[in-house]
């Protein structure tokens, strides 16, 4: 085959730039714009370089969001993933029992965030919610509006509540996709439960939990009506992540300029983020003694 | 030491069999002694990988026994039955290296490290895997991982049969051989019986001292490659072996004769004999195309048979031609005379196998 040089084969890729840049990259740009100027009206504004960015990155209260937020994805992560694994071992393999577990578990996923927030503020309240009520029947002096610690348990167990379904799906998808094979070979091998969940499951896991992590991450890390609804942020501000921040800033204070900066701060943290969870487990896939393989 | 027998064994994946038909395995007994290269040949969905899995423990069987060594290990898991077993797709351990992947069954054993090592480096250099023993199993070609998979099994020093599930489906055609070759190797230098379980007759038959042939959930015919071809037990391994496969046609028996449609044919007593004993009316001839004999001149005892067709394939020939209205094949020597519209054919006599209910019967040729 003789290969052609035509540069103008470039052009083929000119539809989806266009599409792109019109889904991205345009309304990315009025951000960066609005970052770097102090807008006073619609036709008074002046440039202001890094200056945002730099009253961004040293606002004691942000930074606290930012802790808190990082805590939080962190948290969930550590306590969906595993457990969202565990379910999917136990969940039956085939017949109705597995459909009709499918179903009941993915019920969570189907709700939207703002009427999980509001089930979660009736659920938890001391008069009439059945958590909150029977907590405080056994004696444990619950209450999310006055007490940081009982608002953040709160907020994590409503979070685990509604997505370790997706984790567990996942998983599930994943197990399936082992031939029986692998198993029996297993078996012969004289493999331990624990050495075929290390050896065969884990390691056939690997993809969809890159994008079981990666999409908890960022979702976790955006989080906003939930935390929202329930707490609003409160008590203090214990429970107010960085999106509550920003809407607080950009929409309560119309603070375009700050709000920029710190919109694309947040967008290139989850980025950079997102980044170093892929590379990381993808390395550990890698053999380290050859170069290229086979 | 494992000597492997098979009492009464059925198989079904039916909850409820009606016929024998819903049965994979039925009803067969069959001994493989101790140390044997066996091949089990048979086309797809007759029953082979069934009987594999109920042999490596896979597989519980629904009726009859398997016993090793006179032991009944029906209710033995796979775990405690000392047989390894290679798949048709290699399995590997993906995250481990050749190395590790080797030494997993030993170690799944609690062998002491200082046991594993030696064990495993003299497999690896048995299946040529030394170079590779630092990979990653994962970055292995097919034939190799393959290999690691045999491998798998051989570090066992527990192991006494080895099974064989089509393993070299996956592998390119200029592999099979030298893999073939290397489990010939492997069978002469351990003293481990073997089942190797295919639907190519050439693999069987270079592979394996006896086989087995299966069709419809039995083994139809259990002999050395040379008595499948010269022999074969039923039509169906007259039809599966060789190529191309035996030619067979219908007889009937009447008043001391035995005809082929109209046509009275020619047989010696001892035919006529076995015929008169037959109890069935399904009674088939059989001859290899080998066997057949053509000729270019009317001599006597010959036919004379329209040439349909002559294939030339090199080494031999096919001629096709036609007896009856039904189709035959014989095979030629690649320095056969030129065949005109006409030729002369004759199925001598010692060359015919009689065939009752499908099963052959043995004629006495004096």
């Amino acid at each position: 085959m003789n290969k052609v040089y035509n540069n103008r084969a470039w052009l083929l890729v000119l539809p989806m730039l266009i599409l792109v840049s019109f889904s991205a990259i345009v309304p990315l740009m009025t951000v960066v714009n609005y970052s770097v100027q102090d807008v006073l009206g619609p036709n008074a504004s002046f440039f202001t370089g890094t200056e945002w960015f730099k009253t961004m990155l040293n606002d004691p209260e942000l930074q606290a969001a930012f802790l808190r937020q990082i805590l939080f994805s962190f948290t969930i992560l550590a306590i969906q993933i595993p457990l969202g694994i565990g379910i999917a071992l136990i969940m039956p393999k085939s017949g109705w029992q597995a459909s009709a577990v499918l179903i009941l578990i993915t019920l969570p996923l189907l709700i939207p965030w703002n009427v999980v927030g509001s089930i979660w503020q009736i659920f938890t309240r001391g008069d009439i919610g059945l958590m909150g009520w029977g907590l405080r029947q056994m004696g444990v002096d619950y209450n999310i509006t006055r007490d940081g610690t009982d608002a953040w348990l709160t907020i994590i167990l409503m979070d685990v509540w509604h997505w370790t379904p997706l984790v567990a799906m996942l998983c599930y998808s994943g197990l399936r996709s082992i031939p029986d094979a692998y198993y029996q070979a297993a078996r012969i091998d004289r493999a331990s439960k624990w050495a075929v969940f290390r050896y065969i499951q884990l390691p056939k896991l690997t993809n969809v939990l890159v994008i079981a992590v990666l999409l908890r991450f960022m979702h976790s890390f955006m989080i906003y009506a939930e935390p929202f609804v329930l707490t609003g942020g409160g008590p203090g501000s214990s429970t107010t992540f960085l999106s509550q921040s920003l809407t607080t800033m950009a929409v309560g204070q119309q603070d375009l300029g700050p709000s920029a900066a710190f919109s694309l701060i947040y967008f290139l943290v989850i980025l950079l983020v997102s980044w170093v969870f892929y590379t990381t487990i993808m390395n550990m896939q890698k053999d380290k003694n050859s170069q290229g393989g086979a | 030491m494992a000597e492997i027998v098979l009492k009464s064994l059925a198989h079904t994946y039916s909850t409820n069999p009606q016929s024998a038909e819903d049965y994979a395995i039925r009803h067969m007994e069959h001994v493989w002694d101790q140390g044997g290269a066996y091949a089990l040949l048979g086309p797809s969905g007759c029953g082979k990988s069934t009987l594999l899995n109920i042999i490596s423990g896979l597989l519980a069987p629904t009726e009859g026994d398997v016993l090793f060594d006179g032991h009944r290990v029906n209710e033995l898991p796979p775990e405690e039955r000392n047989i390894a077993q290679v798949f048709q797709f290699p399995v590997i351990y993906d995250t481990m290296t050749v190395f590790d992947n080797l030494a997993f069954p030993l170690r799944n054993m609690n062998t002491p490290e200082y046991r594993v090592k030696p064990k495993v480096l003299e497999v690896a250099d048995i299946l040529e895997l030394t170079p590779l023993l630092s990979r990653k199993a994962k970055n292995l070609t097919a034939d190799e991982k393959q290999k690691v998979s045999m491998g798998r099994g051989l570090v066992r020093d527990d192991v006494t049969a080895i099974l064989f599930d089509e393993p070299l489906t996956v592998i390119d055609p200029q592999l099979k051989w030298k893999l073939r070759r290397k489990l010939k190797e492997i069978h002469e230098r351990f003293n481990i019986t073997m089942i190797y379980v295919t639907h190519d007759q050439l693999e069987a038959s270079t592979f394996a001292d006896k086989i087995a042939v299966m069709y419809e959930g039995q083994v139809v015919q259990f002999g050395t490659p040379r008595e499948l071809f010269e022999t074969p037990a039923h039509t169906f391994v007259g039809y599966f072996i060789g190529s191309p496969g035996m030619n067979f046609f219908e007889l009937h028996y009447d008043h001391n004769t035995a005809y082929f449609g109209e046509h009275p044919l020619p047989l010696n007593n001892a035919y006529l004999a076995a015929l008169r004993q037959a109890e069935s009316r399904n009674v088939k001839l059989g001859i290899r195309p080998e066997f057949v004999e053509v000729s270019t001149t009317d001599e006597p005892g010959t036919v004379a048979v329209q040439n349909k067709h002559l294939q030339d394939l090199g080494t031999y020939a096919i001629l096709t031609f036609s007896l009856n209205q039904q189709t035959f094949k014989a095979r030629l020597p690649e320095d056969h005379p030129p065949l005109g519209e006409t030729v002369y054919i004759r199925f001598p006599d010692d060359k015919l196998s009689l065939y009752v209910d499908e099963y052959r019967v043995e004629v006495d040729h004096e």
